[in-house]
């Protein structure tokens, strides 16, 4: 009876997140790759017709923009891993006591909508505003300089939403490091760096890793930041799906390019486990 | 961390997994292989109908409408008065942004027969709106409620082309749209479209980026009026506006963000909305009507098919029609009021105020923004009225210059 009552409560454990995740998600997705191959428009309906064309339509049509958010997206999660170690760091062996406030610190931005801080960017950055005005009376910069509405800006917009995603991951792993073998590390001659390459980083890429799972995936898929901070020549993937379900009711075509951009990134994550890789990193810090 | 990290990673990779994973999937789709019907040709009604669907429906003493942000007095003036009057509670939320996106938010309740909440929306005419009268989501509007509309509505918005003789949609209000632009960076006056396409104003040039407000400038910029353009037409037009694009002549194509843009000077010119300009209230920023000509827009009031409170619906519509009661919103909204007898209690106001106040009423009562004349309204085109067939043709010759493609 006991092992009756052992071996079925791991899945009563599991049913209502499993339930949860099928409901939510399973059958959403199942169902907008089932519309993904139809045909019609919101008049007429939508018949399925297994209509493969309309994944290499969106292609055809959009690659362009498939190429440059996966580029903005690289570009804001390398800069996110810059900006976020160095602060992980510190606050995970330099901080002292002060450690939690810090983290408080950190995520504080996440008590104003994120929408509202994009738009405080733009704020921000305007061609006369606080921070270019002076700089262009100073003659520092050419007068007709802007920095809105161009693919630098979303990048930074891109970068500076998603920072606290790369941030507490890489804490999280920094924190668990043992003293002791660093401590070890230098009883063996390694210098500061040497102990740092060969003996903190390693142990802190788990965090990396996830880190950049949970920036790199909604930063490429993001449209908030293009459509507030960008330009015409910055447009995502993620604004091109919103138009083309919420204002041309393209059911079809918005479920084919949001299947291909899901298969991008996925191919990416998976490219990225096996470069970063070696198992033996991974388990190394398991251990 | 280290503890589930590799099992993550070995979850994410391995191939057992995915196969396992494409494998459901892929049954799944085979029984899901359904399809979803479509909605249309519910737009023509019978006055028998109309008059079935108002058969024993009663007023409820409450209702709720959706607006837009800006669109009533900040202290509900006028609602306040209309419950005083009437005694109908109204629950009043600003929540609709952009026709497209209310459209993207409410279909699948309307679609489906579901109240969505709402007895009473303000939608602007256009492509979402004929939609919804295609689709039949509306409910048709009985007139022998709403007398004023016939007694004091202006004749250009009576029987409109979007909606013949009203059957669905009476107007809140309307504005024009033209060109903005701001004296502090731009020496010379604008008086045209062409001055859009400049290349003297590189980089500070801003444009809308609903697809017909921009389709209907990139018309009139190639000397055609976009209520009577043809396909071949729009495929002129919108080589223009992508070489007036790709010449980075166009800042942005903006929502509703252009006015703060114009007055910041981040752009220097813009398509502009009349209303917006007047409300800004800076010396700088001018308002033209180009001499190619505007468009004329209305934001129409409609009733959701499934609402629970339409005949309270229809008796807030027919008291805002009452001069009297219209005045005081005009004089907050400061865009174009369908009724002209209007303004005779704006001026009466004005006679009455003193000041500021004073001043402001009658700035608002001989604004040609507010009250145009008979001449003016004659320069102003009409949006035009998109066939279900020719809807998505025209999306895709114009949505995606916005997209940069």
């Amino acid at each position: 009876m006991r092992r009756l009552k052992g071996a079925v409560a791991p899945y009563l454990l599991i049913l209502p997140g499993g339930l949860w995740l099928v409901v939510f998600f399973a059958v959403p997705l199942v169902y907008m790759a089932s519309v993904s191959l139809m045909t019609g428009n919101l008049i007429d309906g939508f018949e399925q017709t297994w209509h493969w064309r309309n994944y290499t339509d969106g292609l055809d049509v959009y690659g362009d923009k498939f190429v440059r958010s996966l580029w903005y997206g690289l570009i804001a999660t390398v800069a996110c891993i810059a900006l976020a170690y160095p602060a992980a760091y510190w606050i995970a062996f330099r901080a002292g006591r002060h450690k939690s406030t810090w983290l408080f610190m950190l995520l504080l931005p996440f008590f104003v909508s994120f929408v509202l801080r994009t738009i405080a960017w733009k704020l921000v950055l305007t061609d006369q505003g606080p921070v270019l005005g002076p700089l262009k009376s100073w003659h520092l910069l050419p007068k007709d300089f802007h920095v809105l509405d161009s693919g630098f800006a979303v990048v930074s917009g891109l970068t500076y939403n998603f920072l606290p995603f790369m941030v507490l991951p890489i804490y999280v792993a920094l924190e668990r490091v043992d003293h002791r073998v660093v401590e070890a590390a230098y009883d063996l001659y390694a210098g500061r760096f040497a102990a740092f390459r060969r003996v903190v980083l390693p142990l802190s890429l788990p965090g990396v890793f996830a880190g950049v799972i949970m920036t790199f995936v909604p930063v490429t898929s993001d449209y908030v930041n293009a459509s507030v901070l960008g330009g015409p020549d910055n447009t995502m993937i993620g604004n091109v799906i919103q138009t083309e379900y919420f204002t041309n009711s393209e059911y079809a075509t918005a479920s084919a390019l949001s299947f291909t951009l899901m298969a991008l990134l996925l191919l990416g994550i998976f490219a990225y486990a096996r470069a970063l890789g070696t198992k033996d990193v991974l388990e190394a810090a398991g251990r | 961390m280290d503890r589930y990290d590799p099992a993550l990673r070995r979850g994410l990779t391995s191939r057992r997994n995915v196969l396992r994973l494409m494998g459901a999937s892929a049954a799944a789709l085979a029984a899901s292989a359904c399809s979803i019907p479509g909605q249309g040709g519910r737009g023509d009604l019978t006055q028998a109908q109309i008059d079935a669907f108002w058969k024993g429906r009663t007023g409820k003493g409450s209702l709720n409408w959706a607006n837009w942000p800006g669109y009533m007095q900040d202290d509900h003036a006028s609602i306040k008065a209309f419950t005083k009057d009437t005694g109908v509670e109204v629950n009043y939320k600003e929540v609709i942004q952009e026709a497209s996106d209310w459209f993207g938010k409410v279909q699948a309740p309307l679609a489906a027969g579901q109240s969505i909440g709402f007895d009473l929306m303000v939608v602007t005419n256009g492509i979402q709106t004929s939609k919804m009268i295609e689709l039949g989501y509306l409910a048709p509007l009985d007139h022998s409620r709403l007398p004023n509309f016939d007694k004091y509505a202006a004749a250009k918005y009576k029987d409109p082309a979007f909606d013949p003789g009203n059957t669905y949609t009476i107007p809140y209000e309307s504005g024009i749209t033209g060109i903005a632009y701001n004296t502090k960076y731009v020496k010379e006056e604008i008086d045209s479209i062409a001055q859009l396409f400049d290349p003297k104003y590189k980089g500070k040039v801003g444009m809308m980026g609903d697809s017909q407000e921009l389709g209907n400038f990139g018309l009139f910029a190639i000397g055609v009026d976009p209520e009577k353009s043809t396909p071949k037409d729009w495929a002129s037009a919108a080589r223009k506006l992508r070489e007036q694009r790709d010449s980075r002549i166009v800042r942005k194509y903006y929502d509703q963000g252009y006015i703060d843009a114009v007055a910041k000077g981040d752009v220097w010119l813009t398509m502009a909305w009349s209303g917006d300009v007047y409300s800004l209230a800076n010396d700088d920023v001018k308002f033209v009507v180009p001499k190619e000509g505007g468009t004329l827009w209305t934001d129409l009031m409609m009733i959701p098919k499934p609402a629970g409170n339409p005949v309270d619906a229809l008796t807030l519509m027919n008291w805002l029609y009452e001069p009297a009661h219209n005045a005081p919103l005009t004089e907050f909204i400061n865009y174009i009021t369908p009724v002209p007898a209007t303004r005779q209690y704006v001026l009466a106001d004005a006679a009455k105020a003193t000041g500021d106040d004073k001043a402001d009423l009658e700035r608002l009562a001989s604004s040609p923004l507010v009250f145009p004349s008979e001449a003016d309204m004659a320069r102003l085109r009409n949006f035009r009225v998109l066939s279900q067939q020719e809807e998505p043709q025209y999306q895709k010759v114009f949505t995606p210059i916005v997209q940069g493609s």
